[in-house]
Protein backbone atom coordinates (compact mmCIF):
# COMPACT_ATOMS: atom_id res chain seq x y z
CA UNK A 1 0.00 0.00 0.00
CA UNK A 2 2.84 2.58 1.06
CA UNK A 3 4.60 2.28 -2.14
CA UNK A 4 1.66 2.43 -4.26
CA UNK A 5 1.32 5.44 -2.30
CA UNK A 6 4.55 6.95 -3.44
CA UNK A 7 4.61 6.03 -7.05
CA UNK A 8 1.57 8.31 -7.28
CA UNK A 9 3.14 10.64 -4.92
CA UNK A 10 5.69 10.90 -7.39
CA UNK A 11 3.35 12.60 -10.05
CA UNK A 12 3.10 9.60 -12.55
CA UNK A 13 -0.05 9.17 -13.98
CA UNK A 14 -2.32 7.28 -12.13
CA UNK A 15 -3.31 4.05 -14.54
CA UNK A 16 -4.90 1.43 -12.51
CA UNK A 17 -7.41 0.37 -10.82
CA UNK A 18 -6.41 1.70 -6.92
CA UNK A 19 -8.32 2.63 -3.64
CA UNK A 20 -8.81 6.18 -4.49
CA UNK A 21 -8.04 9.21 -7.45
CA UNK A 22 -4.88 11.17 -6.71
CA UNK A 23 -4.73 14.25 -8.71
CA UNK A 24 -1.61 14.87 -10.74
CA UNK A 25 0.94 16.59 -9.52
CA UNK A 26 3.69 16.97 -6.76
CA UNK A 27 2.43 17.40 -3.05
CA UNK A 28 4.26 20.16 -1.10
CA UNK A 29 7.36 18.55 0.49
CA UNK A 30 7.06 20.55 3.51
CA UNK A 31 8.63 19.19 6.64
CA UNK A 32 7.75 19.34 11.02
CA UNK A 33 10.98 20.86 12.35
CA UNK A 34 11.11 22.32 16.15
CA UNK A 35 13.08 25.59 16.77
CA UNK A 36 15.88 23.55 18.30
CA UNK A 37 16.44 21.96 14.89
CA UNK A 38 15.63 25.02 12.97
CA UNK A 39 18.43 27.04 14.94
CA UNK A 40 21.01 23.96 14.79
CA UNK A 41 20.59 24.31 11.04
CA UNK A 42 21.20 27.95 10.64
CA UNK A 43 24.43 27.84 12.38
CA UNK A 44 25.27 24.43 10.90
CA UNK A 45 24.55 26.50 7.32
CA UNK A 46 26.57 29.30 8.62
CA UNK A 47 29.33 27.86 10.37
CA UNK A 48 30.38 25.84 6.74
CA UNK A 49 29.58 28.79 4.46
CA UNK A 50 31.81 31.33 6.33
CA UNK A 51 35.06 30.69 7.80
CA UNK A 52 35.27 33.26 9.58
CA UNK A 53 31.45 32.66 11.94
CA UNK A 54 32.72 30.55 15.08
CA UNK A 55 30.57 29.45 18.41
CA UNK A 56 31.59 30.63 21.90
CA UNK A 57 29.27 30.04 25.08
CA UNK A 58 29.20 28.34 28.04
CA UNK A 59 28.68 24.59 27.32
CA UNK A 60 28.15 24.94 23.53
CA UNK A 61 30.99 22.28 22.55
CA UNK A 62 31.27 19.14 24.52
CA UNK A 63 28.19 19.31 26.22
CA UNK A 64 26.32 20.18 22.71
CA UNK A 65 24.88 23.36 24.69
CA UNK A 66 23.27 23.76 27.26
CA UNK A 67 19.47 23.57 25.58
CA UNK A 68 21.37 21.34 22.82
CA UNK A 69 20.98 23.97 20.57
CA UNK A 70 24.19 23.49 19.15
CA UNK A 71 24.19 19.83 18.97
CA UNK A 72 26.99 17.81 16.72
CA UNK A 73 28.32 21.18 15.80
CA UNK A 74 31.49 20.74 17.93
CA UNK A 75 31.91 17.36 16.72
CA UNK A 76 31.59 18.83 12.99
CA UNK A 77 33.46 21.89 13.48
CA UNK A 78 35.75 21.21 16.48
CA UNK A 79 37.72 22.88 19.14
CA UNK A 80 38.69 26.46 16.40
CA UNK A 81 35.11 26.85 15.81
CA UNK A 82 32.78 25.84 18.55
CA UNK A 83 34.81 27.15 22.00
CA UNK A 84 33.73 26.32 25.65
CA UNK A 85 34.46 28.88 27.83
CA UNK A 86 34.42 29.25 31.34
CA UNK A 87 31.93 31.14 33.60
CA UNK A 88 33.08 34.37 32.81
CA UNK A 89 30.17 36.24 30.63
CA UNK A 90 31.86 39.95 31.05
CA UNK A 91 35.52 38.34 29.98
CA UNK A 92 34.08 35.89 27.08
CA UNK A 93 31.70 38.17 25.60
CA UNK A 94 34.40 41.82 25.78
CA UNK A 95 36.30 38.59 23.92
CA UNK A 96 33.29 37.89 21.30
CA UNK A 97 33.25 41.65 20.45
CA UNK A 98 37.13 42.18 19.97
CA UNK A 99 37.22 39.01 17.50
CA UNK A 100 34.81 41.26 15.39
CA UNK A 101 35.99 43.75 15.38
CA UNK A 102 39.15 42.03 13.98
CA UNK A 103 37.57 40.49 11.42
CA UNK A 104 36.02 37.76 12.56
CA UNK A 105 32.33 36.75 12.74
CA UNK A 106 31.43 35.35 16.14
CA UNK A 107 28.33 34.10 17.58
CA UNK A 108 28.40 34.44 21.48
CA UNK A 109 26.13 32.59 23.11
CA UNK A 110 24.58 33.56 26.87
CA UNK A 111 22.97 30.58 28.39
CA UNK A 112 19.89 32.80 29.05
CA UNK A 113 20.05 36.59 28.37
CA UNK A 114 19.47 36.86 32.45
CA UNK A 115 23.48 36.30 32.52
CA UNK A 116 23.87 39.02 29.48
CA UNK A 117 23.29 41.41 32.31
CA UNK A 118 26.95 40.46 33.57
CA UNK A 119 28.05 41.69 29.96
CA UNK A 120 26.09 44.30 29.41
CA UNK A 121 28.55 46.70 28.97
CA UNK A 122 30.07 45.00 26.17
CA UNK A 123 27.53 45.01 24.36
CA UNK A 124 26.50 48.54 24.49
CA UNK A 125 29.71 50.49 24.89
CA UNK A 126 31.88 48.17 23.46
CA UNK A 127 29.58 46.27 20.66
CA UNK A 128 26.36 48.59 19.76
CA UNK A 129 28.33 52.32 19.78
CA UNK A 130 31.44 51.79 18.32
CA UNK A 131 30.75 51.62 14.63
CA UNK A 132 28.82 55.46 15.53
CA UNK A 133 31.87 56.27 17.77
CA UNK A 134 34.23 55.66 14.71
CA UNK A 135 32.43 57.43 12.14
CA UNK A 136 32.35 54.15 10.37
CA UNK A 137 35.72 53.03 10.59
CA UNK A 138 34.96 50.02 12.86
CA UNK A 139 31.72 47.84 11.96
CA UNK A 140 31.34 45.10 15.11
CA UNK A 141 29.70 42.06 13.26
CA UNK A 142 28.80 39.88 15.65
CA UNK A 143 25.53 38.06 17.01
CA UNK A 144 24.67 36.94 21.00
CA UNK A 145 21.96 34.83 21.09
CA UNK A 146 19.78 32.74 23.63
CA UNK A 147 17.29 32.36 25.30
CA UNK A 148 14.86 35.15 26.79
CA UNK A 149 11.80 35.82 29.15
CA UNK A 150 10.09 33.78 31.13
CA UNK A 151 10.66 29.85 31.51
CA UNK A 152 8.93 27.32 33.84
CA UNK A 153 9.41 28.13 37.16
CA UNK A 154 12.53 29.36 37.27
CA UNK A 155 12.49 32.69 39.45
CA UNK A 156 12.74 35.99 38.99
CA UNK A 157 16.42 36.36 38.48
CA UNK A 158 16.79 33.90 35.57
CA UNK A 159 12.89 35.42 34.07
CA UNK A 160 14.03 38.75 32.68
CA UNK A 161 12.81 39.59 28.98
CA UNK A 162 15.62 41.91 27.41
CA UNK A 163 14.27 42.81 24.32
CA UNK A 164 12.69 46.50 26.14
CA UNK A 165 16.28 47.03 27.68
CA UNK A 166 18.47 46.03 24.02
CA UNK A 167 15.29 47.69 21.86
CA UNK A 168 16.52 50.81 23.10
CA UNK A 169 19.53 51.15 22.17
CA UNK A 170 21.21 52.41 18.43
CA UNK A 171 23.49 50.47 17.19
CA UNK A 172 21.92 46.97 17.85
CA UNK A 173 19.52 44.78 16.05
CA UNK A 174 17.11 42.96 18.17
CA UNK A 175 15.50 40.38 17.18
CA UNK A 176 12.63 37.88 18.68
CA UNK A 177 11.66 34.91 16.83
CA UNK A 178 8.93 32.58 17.45
CA UNK A 179 8.43 29.97 14.87
CA UNK A 180 11.11 27.57 13.56
CA UNK A 181 10.91 29.43 9.99
CA UNK A 182 11.76 32.44 12.02
CA UNK A 183 14.45 30.96 13.85
CA UNK A 184 16.18 29.66 10.79
CA UNK A 185 15.95 32.98 8.68
CA UNK A 186 16.02 35.41 10.86
CA UNK A 187 19.22 33.75 12.67
CA UNK A 188 20.74 33.55 9.43
CA UNK A 189 20.16 37.06 8.48
CA UNK A 190 22.00 37.69 11.64
CA UNK A 191 24.74 36.27 11.31
CA UNK A 192 25.41 37.58 8.12
CA UNK A 193 24.38 41.13 9.26
CA UNK A 194 27.59 43.50 9.38
CA UNK A 195 26.12 45.52 12.62
CA UNK A 196 25.91 43.18 16.40
CA UNK A 197 22.85 41.88 16.74
CA UNK A 198 20.64 40.70 19.98
CA UNK A 199 18.91 37.43 19.04
CA UNK A 200 16.88 36.72 21.71
CA UNK A 201 15.43 33.12 21.86
CA UNK A 202 12.97 30.97 24.13
CA UNK A 203 13.52 28.12 25.98
CA UNK A 204 9.86 27.17 26.04
CA UNK A 205 10.04 27.33 22.09
CA UNK A 206 12.61 24.99 21.75
CA UNK A 207 10.63 21.79 22.07
CA UNK A 208 8.05 23.17 19.82
CA UNK A 209 7.52 21.71 16.13
CA UNK A 210 6.02 23.96 13.65
CA UNK A 211 5.50 23.19 9.77
CA UNK A 212 8.82 24.18 7.51
CA UNK A 213 8.07 25.05 3.84
CA UNK A 214 10.75 23.54 1.34
CA UNK A 215 11.83 27.21 0.31
CA UNK A 216 12.45 27.53 4.00
CA UNK A 217 14.82 24.10 4.52
CA UNK A 218 17.53 25.60 1.65
CA UNK A 219 20.64 26.65 2.51
CA UNK A 220 19.99 30.10 1.67
CA UNK A 221 16.98 30.97 2.92
CA UNK A 222 16.95 34.29 4.62
CA UNK A 223 14.43 36.45 6.23
CA UNK A 224 14.63 40.38 6.61
CA UNK A 225 15.44 42.00 9.88
CA UNK A 226 12.87 44.81 10.49
CA UNK A 227 9.74 43.19 8.96
CA UNK A 228 6.86 41.63 10.72
CA UNK A 229 4.80 38.90 9.17
CA UNK A 230 0.54 38.76 9.10
CA UNK A 231 0.39 35.06 11.05
CA UNK A 232 -3.16 35.49 10.51
CA UNK A 233 -5.49 37.75 8.90
CA UNK A 234 -8.82 39.89 10.49
CA UNK A 235 -10.33 42.12 10.93
CA UNK A 236 -12.16 43.20 13.90
CA UNK A 237 -8.38 43.59 16.44
CA UNK A 238 -5.12 43.58 16.05
CA UNK A 239 -2.83 41.40 18.65
CA UNK A 240 0.74 42.11 18.09
CA UNK A 241 3.29 40.00 19.82
CA UNK A 242 6.93 38.42 19.84
CA UNK A 243 8.73 35.12 20.30
CA UNK A 244 6.36 32.95 22.62
CA UNK A 245 3.14 35.27 23.41
CA UNK A 246 2.41 34.59 19.24
CA UNK A 247 1.39 30.99 20.52
CA UNK A 248 -0.74 33.16 22.71
CA UNK A 249 -2.38 34.92 20.72
CA UNK A 250 -3.60 32.75 17.86
CA UNK A 251 -4.73 30.59 20.82
CA UNK A 252 -6.62 32.92 21.83
CA UNK A 253 -7.93 34.06 18.30
CA UNK A 254 -9.02 30.82 17.75
CA UNK A 255 -11.47 31.30 21.12
CA UNK A 256 -12.61 34.76 19.97
CA UNK A 257 -13.15 33.44 16.44
CA UNK A 258 -15.75 31.31 17.62
CA UNK A 259 -18.02 34.13 19.04
CA UNK A 260 -17.16 35.99 15.47
CA UNK A 261 -14.46 38.53 16.43
CA UNK A 262 -11.65 37.68 14.17
CA UNK A 263 -8.31 39.07 15.04
CA UNK A 264 -5.38 39.70 13.03
CA UNK A 265 -2.04 38.52 14.44
CA UNK A 266 1.11 40.21 14.07
CA UNK A 267 4.82 38.55 14.56
CA UNK A 268 7.09 41.22 15.04
CA UNK A 269 10.20 39.40 14.48
CA UNK A 270 11.64 42.10 14.77
CA UNK A 271 12.31 44.85 17.91
CA UNK A 272 14.64 46.81 16.70
CA UNK A 273 14.01 48.54 14.15
CA UNK A 274 10.48 48.03 14.88
CA UNK A 275 8.06 47.93 11.97
CA UNK A 276 5.73 50.61 12.87
CA UNK A 277 4.28 50.52 9.49
CA UNK A 278 3.10 46.80 9.20
CA UNK A 279 1.15 47.48 12.51
CA UNK A 280 -0.33 50.80 11.60
CA UNK A 281 -1.71 49.34 8.57
CA UNK A 282 -3.02 46.75 10.52
CA UNK A 283 -4.50 49.47 13.17
CA UNK A 284 -6.07 51.54 10.22
CA UNK A 285 -8.43 48.45 9.01
CA UNK A 286 -9.48 47.26 12.49
CA UNK A 287 -9.50 50.26 15.08
CA UNK A 288 -8.32 48.08 17.70
CA UNK A 289 -5.11 47.18 18.96
CA UNK A 290 -3.57 44.84 22.31
CA UNK A 291 0.00 44.51 22.51
CA UNK A 292 1.01 40.99 24.00
CA UNK A 293 4.23 40.65 25.38
CA UNK A 294 6.65 38.74 28.45
CA UNK A 295 8.41 41.53 29.35
CA UNK A 296 7.56 43.96 32.62
CA UNK A 297 4.73 47.02 30.73
CA UNK A 298 6.36 50.41 32.30
CA UNK A 299 8.89 51.07 29.50
CA UNK A 300 8.37 48.49 27.65
CA UNK A 301 8.00 47.10 24.04
CA UNK A 302 3.90 47.55 24.01
CA UNK A 303 4.67 50.87 25.50
CA UNK A 304 6.72 51.43 22.22
CA UNK A 305 4.31 50.21 20.38
CA UNK A 306 1.56 52.16 21.97
CA UNK A 307 3.16 55.71 21.49
CA UNK A 308 4.36 55.20 17.89
CA UNK A 309 0.62 54.55 16.86
CA UNK A 310 -0.98 57.63 19.20
CA UNK A 311 1.96 59.79 17.66
CA UNK A 312 1.39 58.04 13.86
CA UNK A 313 0.11 60.76 11.39
CA UNK A 314 -2.83 58.38 10.61
CA UNK A 315 -3.87 58.36 14.36
CA UNK A 316 -6.80 60.89 14.57
CA UNK A 317 -8.38 59.35 11.03
CA UNK A 318 -8.42 56.48 13.45
CA UNK A 319 -11.52 58.40 15.20
CA UNK B 1 82.02 63.83 10.09
CA UNK B 2 81.11 62.30 12.99
CA UNK B 3 78.09 60.93 11.29
CA UNK B 4 79.82 58.61 9.23
CA UNK B 5 81.94 56.93 11.98
CA UNK B 6 78.88 56.37 14.59
CA UNK B 7 75.99 54.69 13.02
CA UNK B 8 75.02 52.88 16.21
CA UNK B 9 75.44 52.62 20.05
CA UNK B 10 75.24 50.16 22.87
CA UNK B 11 73.82 51.36 25.89
CA UNK B 12 73.53 49.30 29.43
CA UNK B 13 69.63 49.29 30.40
CA UNK B 14 68.05 48.50 33.73
CA UNK B 15 67.71 44.56 34.75
CA UNK B 16 64.01 44.00 34.65
CA UNK B 17 61.74 41.96 37.55
CA UNK B 18 60.61 38.72 36.60
CA UNK B 19 57.58 36.78 37.52
CA UNK B 20 57.37 33.14 36.44
CA UNK B 21 60.25 33.58 34.14
CA UNK B 22 63.41 31.79 34.04
CA UNK B 23 65.28 34.90 32.56
CA UNK B 24 64.34 38.98 31.35
CA UNK B 25 64.99 40.67 28.41
CA UNK B 26 68.96 41.30 27.74
CA UNK B 27 70.77 44.33 29.62
CA UNK B 28 72.38 45.59 26.74
CA UNK B 29 70.47 47.68 23.79
CA UNK B 30 72.07 48.56 20.67
CA UNK B 31 70.34 51.92 18.60
CA UNK B 32 71.01 52.89 15.51
CA UNK B 33 71.09 56.64 14.44
CA UNK B 34 68.17 56.10 12.41
CA UNK B 35 66.33 54.77 15.07
CA UNK B 36 67.58 56.73 17.49
CA UNK B 37 66.31 59.80 15.48
CA UNK B 38 63.07 58.44 15.02
CA UNK B 39 62.21 57.86 18.62
CA UNK B 40 63.09 60.91 19.68
CA UNK B 41 61.27 62.73 17.06
CA UNK B 42 58.23 60.59 17.52
CA UNK B 43 58.50 60.88 21.60
CA UNK B 44 59.34 65.19 21.04
CA UNK B 45 56.30 65.70 18.45
CA UNK B 46 53.86 63.55 21.38
CA UNK B 47 54.77 65.69 23.99
CA UNK B 48 54.06 68.95 22.02
CA UNK B 49 51.22 67.54 20.94
CA UNK B 50 49.99 66.74 24.27
CA UNK B 51 50.92 69.92 25.79
CA UNK B 52 49.38 71.64 22.95
CA UNK B 53 46.24 69.92 23.70
CA UNK B 54 46.15 71.08 27.49
CA UNK B 55 46.29 74.75 26.14
CA UNK B 56 43.59 74.46 23.79
CA UNK B 57 41.37 71.97 27.07
CA UNK B 58 41.87 75.31 29.25
CA UNK B 59 40.53 77.43 26.42
CA UNK B 60 37.37 75.30 26.04
CA UNK B 61 38.61 74.80 22.29
CA UNK B 62 38.67 70.82 23.33
CA UNK B 63 35.25 69.62 25.07
CA UNK B 64 34.51 66.43 26.84
CA UNK B 65 37.53 64.39 28.42
CA UNK B 66 40.89 64.62 27.60
CA UNK B 67 43.48 62.41 29.21
CA UNK B 68 47.22 63.74 27.94
CA UNK B 69 49.87 61.57 27.91
CA UNK B 70 52.67 63.90 28.38
CA UNK B 71 55.33 62.28 30.90
CA UNK B 72 54.83 58.77 29.25
CA UNK B 73 55.88 58.96 25.78
CA UNK B 74 58.50 56.50 25.89
CA UNK B 75 55.71 53.80 26.42
CA UNK B 76 54.06 54.44 23.62
CA UNK B 77 56.98 55.02 21.39
CA UNK B 78 59.00 51.46 22.94
CA UNK B 79 56.57 49.68 23.00
CA UNK B 80 55.62 50.34 18.61
CA UNK B 81 59.25 49.61 18.36
CA UNK B 82 59.04 46.44 19.79
CA UNK B 83 56.45 44.98 17.49
CA UNK B 84 55.17 45.88 14.37
CA UNK B 85 52.74 47.66 12.20
CA UNK B 86 51.05 44.53 10.91
CA UNK B 87 50.30 43.49 14.70
CA UNK B 88 47.54 45.14 16.52
CA UNK B 89 47.06 47.11 19.84
CA UNK B 90 44.08 48.59 22.24
CA UNK B 91 43.99 50.72 24.86
CA UNK B 92 42.10 52.67 27.49
CA UNK B 93 41.10 56.26 27.11
CA UNK B 94 44.57 57.73 27.22
CA UNK B 95 45.61 57.34 23.55
CA UNK B 96 46.52 59.95 22.27
CA UNK B 97 50.15 59.09 21.86
CA UNK B 98 48.97 55.54 20.37
CA UNK B 99 47.11 57.03 18.06
CA UNK B 100 49.84 58.73 16.62
CA UNK B 101 52.46 55.77 16.53
CA UNK B 102 49.84 53.87 15.21
CA UNK B 103 49.96 55.34 11.83
CA UNK B 104 47.59 58.86 12.72
CA UNK B 105 48.84 62.30 11.88
CA UNK B 106 48.71 64.85 14.19
CA UNK B 107 46.23 66.78 11.80
CA UNK B 108 43.88 64.26 12.29
CA UNK B 109 44.20 64.19 16.15
CA UNK B 110 43.98 67.28 16.57
CA UNK B 111 41.13 67.80 14.38
CA UNK B 112 39.48 64.64 15.78
CA UNK B 113 39.94 66.40 19.62
CA UNK B 114 38.50 69.72 18.70
CA UNK B 115 35.07 67.79 17.00
CA UNK B 116 36.04 68.82 13.42
CA UNK B 117 35.39 66.44 10.31
CA UNK B 118 38.89 66.13 9.41
CA UNK B 119 39.16 64.28 12.78
CA UNK B 120 40.15 60.84 12.60
CA UNK B 121 36.77 59.85 13.42
CA UNK B 122 35.06 62.73 11.67
CA UNK B 123 34.97 64.64 14.97
CA UNK B 124 32.59 61.59 16.25
CA UNK B 125 34.50 60.00 18.34
CA UNK B 126 36.35 62.52 20.46
CA UNK B 127 39.35 62.37 22.73
CA UNK B 128 38.69 58.58 23.82
CA UNK B 129 37.74 57.16 20.62
CA UNK B 130 40.06 57.50 17.68
CA UNK B 131 41.12 54.52 15.38
CA UNK B 132 43.58 53.65 12.85
CA UNK B 133 44.34 50.16 11.15
CA UNK B 134 44.91 47.55 13.48
CA UNK B 135 44.41 50.20 16.88
CA UNK B 136 41.16 49.36 17.89
CA UNK B 137 41.22 52.58 20.16
CA UNK B 138 40.45 54.24 22.60
CA UNK B 139 38.29 52.69 24.81
CA UNK B 140 35.84 54.88 27.61
CA UNK B 141 34.67 51.89 29.63
CA UNK B 142 38.17 51.57 32.21
CA UNK B 143 38.99 47.85 31.72
CA UNK B 144 36.47 46.92 28.80
CA UNK B 145 39.18 46.97 26.51
CA UNK B 146 41.08 44.35 28.23
CA UNK B 147 38.72 41.59 27.54
CA UNK B 148 38.39 43.10 23.65
CA UNK B 149 42.20 43.03 23.29
CA UNK B 150 41.74 39.27 24.53
CA UNK B 151 39.27 38.54 21.53
CA UNK B 152 41.82 40.39 19.09
CA UNK B 153 44.36 38.33 19.93
CA UNK B 154 42.39 35.21 19.53
CA UNK B 155 41.03 36.53 15.58
CA UNK B 156 45.40 36.61 15.48
CA UNK B 157 45.78 32.83 16.25
CA UNK B 158 42.53 31.69 14.33
CA UNK B 159 43.81 33.52 11.20
CA UNK B 160 46.97 32.17 11.73
CA UNK B 161 49.04 34.96 10.41
CA UNK B 162 51.49 35.26 13.43
CA UNK B 163 50.44 38.62 14.66
CA UNK B 164 50.04 39.38 18.17
CA UNK B 165 47.75 41.56 20.30
CA UNK B 166 49.50 44.61 22.56
CA UNK B 167 46.42 45.20 25.28
CA UNK B 168 47.16 47.82 27.32
CA UNK B 169 45.85 49.23 30.46
CA UNK B 170 46.27 51.39 33.48
CA UNK B 171 46.88 50.27 37.46
CA UNK B 172 43.50 51.68 37.92
CA UNK B 173 42.09 49.54 35.84
CA UNK B 174 44.47 46.83 37.03
CA UNK B 175 41.81 46.06 40.36
CA UNK B 176 39.06 44.96 37.61
CA UNK B 177 37.22 42.13 37.88
CA UNK B 178 36.93 41.17 33.86
CA UNK B 179 40.57 41.87 33.47
CA UNK B 180 41.18 38.45 35.51
CA UNK B 181 38.34 36.67 33.59
CA UNK B 182 40.66 37.73 30.62
CA UNK B 183 44.08 36.28 32.22
CA UNK B 184 42.03 33.20 32.79
CA UNK B 185 40.86 32.70 28.99
CA UNK B 186 43.80 33.73 27.80
CA UNK B 187 46.07 31.19 29.35
CA UNK B 188 43.65 28.60 28.85
CA UNK B 189 43.84 29.68 25.24
CA UNK B 190 46.79 30.59 24.65
CA UNK B 191 45.95 33.45 23.60
CA UNK B 192 49.26 36.14 21.56
CA UNK B 193 48.22 38.77 24.02
CA UNK B 194 51.03 40.94 25.70
CA UNK B 195 49.14 42.76 28.68
CA UNK B 196 50.59 45.37 29.52
CA UNK B 197 49.83 47.79 32.50
CA UNK B 198 51.22 51.54 32.42
CA UNK B 199 51.59 51.93 36.17
CA UNK B 200 51.30 55.47 36.31
CA UNK B 201 51.13 55.87 40.13
CA UNK B 202 47.89 57.38 40.15
CA UNK B 203 44.14 55.61 38.49
CA UNK B 204 42.33 58.94 38.14
CA UNK B 205 43.04 60.70 41.11
CA UNK B 206 43.86 57.81 43.73
CA UNK B 207 47.05 56.86 44.28
CA UNK B 208 47.66 52.82 43.86
CA UNK B 209 48.57 52.26 47.25
CA UNK B 210 44.80 53.02 48.54
CA UNK B 211 43.21 51.32 45.67
CA UNK B 212 45.14 48.29 45.27
CA UNK B 213 46.27 45.27 47.88
CA UNK B 214 48.97 44.35 45.73
CA UNK B 215 50.64 46.90 43.69
CA UNK B 216 52.96 44.38 42.11
CA UNK B 217 50.96 44.73 39.00
CA UNK B 218 53.55 42.24 36.97
CA UNK B 219 53.12 40.06 39.61
CA UNK B 220 48.63 40.56 39.20
CA UNK B 221 48.16 37.94 36.47
CA UNK B 222 49.44 34.98 38.57
CA UNK B 223 49.53 32.09 36.56
CA UNK B 224 50.99 34.58 33.50
CA UNK B 225 54.87 35.64 33.44
CA UNK B 226 55.20 38.97 34.22
CA UNK B 227 58.23 41.53 33.89
CA UNK B 228 58.18 44.68 35.44
CA UNK B 229 59.89 47.64 33.03
CA UNK B 230 61.23 51.04 33.61
CA UNK B 231 58.74 53.43 31.56
CA UNK B 232 60.35 56.34 30.98
CA UNK B 233 63.95 54.51 29.03
CA UNK B 234 62.58 54.17 25.78
CA UNK B 235 65.31 51.10 25.06
CA UNK B 236 64.14 49.23 28.33
CA UNK B 237 60.92 49.52 27.15
CA UNK B 238 61.60 48.41 23.38
CA UNK B 239 63.79 45.14 24.96
CA UNK B 240 61.08 44.20 26.88
CA UNK B 241 58.39 44.65 24.44
CA UNK B 242 60.69 42.62 21.87
CA UNK B 243 61.52 39.60 24.45
CA UNK B 244 57.51 39.63 25.19
CA UNK B 245 56.23 39.62 21.75
CA UNK B 246 59.03 36.41 20.72
CA UNK B 247 57.60 34.69 23.96
CA UNK B 248 53.89 35.42 22.33
CA UNK B 249 55.03 34.80 18.46
CA UNK B 250 56.38 31.13 19.77
CA UNK B 251 53.10 30.01 21.14
CA UNK B 252 53.81 30.05 24.77
CA UNK B 253 50.66 32.25 25.34
CA UNK B 254 50.04 35.40 27.09
CA UNK B 255 52.69 37.95 28.90
CA UNK B 256 52.49 40.29 31.05
CA UNK B 257 54.27 43.45 31.44
CA UNK B 258 54.67 46.17 34.23
CA UNK B 259 55.88 49.76 32.32
CA UNK B 260 56.79 51.97 35.60
CA UNK B 261 56.03 55.86 34.08
CA UNK B 262 54.58 58.65 35.31
CA UNK B 263 52.24 61.56 34.12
Amino acid sequence: MASLRSFLRSGKNAVSAVLRREFHGTPPAAVQVTVRDALNQALDEELERDERVFLLGEEVAQYDGAYKVSRGLWKKYGDKRIIDTPITEMGFAGIAVGAAMAGLRPICEFMTFNFSMQAIDQVINSAAKTYYMSAGLQPVPIVFRGPNGASAGVAAQHSQCFAAWYGHCPGLKVVSPWSAEDAKGLLKSAIRDDNPVVFLENELMYGVPFEMSEEAQSKDFLLPIGKAKIERQGNHVTLVSHSRMVSLCLDAAAVLAKEGIECEVINMRTIRPLDAEAIETSVMKTNHLITVEGGWPQFGVGAEILARIMEGKDFFICF
Amino acid sequence: TYADFTPQASFDIKKCDVHKLEEGPPLQAVLTREEGLQYYRTMQTMRRMELKSDQLYKQKIIRGFCHLYDGQEACAVGIEAGINLTDHLITAYRAHGYTLTRGGTVREIMAELTGRRGGIAKGKGGSMHMYTKHFYGGNGIVGAQVPLGAGVALACKYLGKNELCVCLYGDGAANQGQIFETYNMASLWKLPCIFICENNKYGMGTSVERAAASTDYFKRGDFIPGLRVDGMDVLCVREATKFAAEHCRSGKGPILMELQTYR
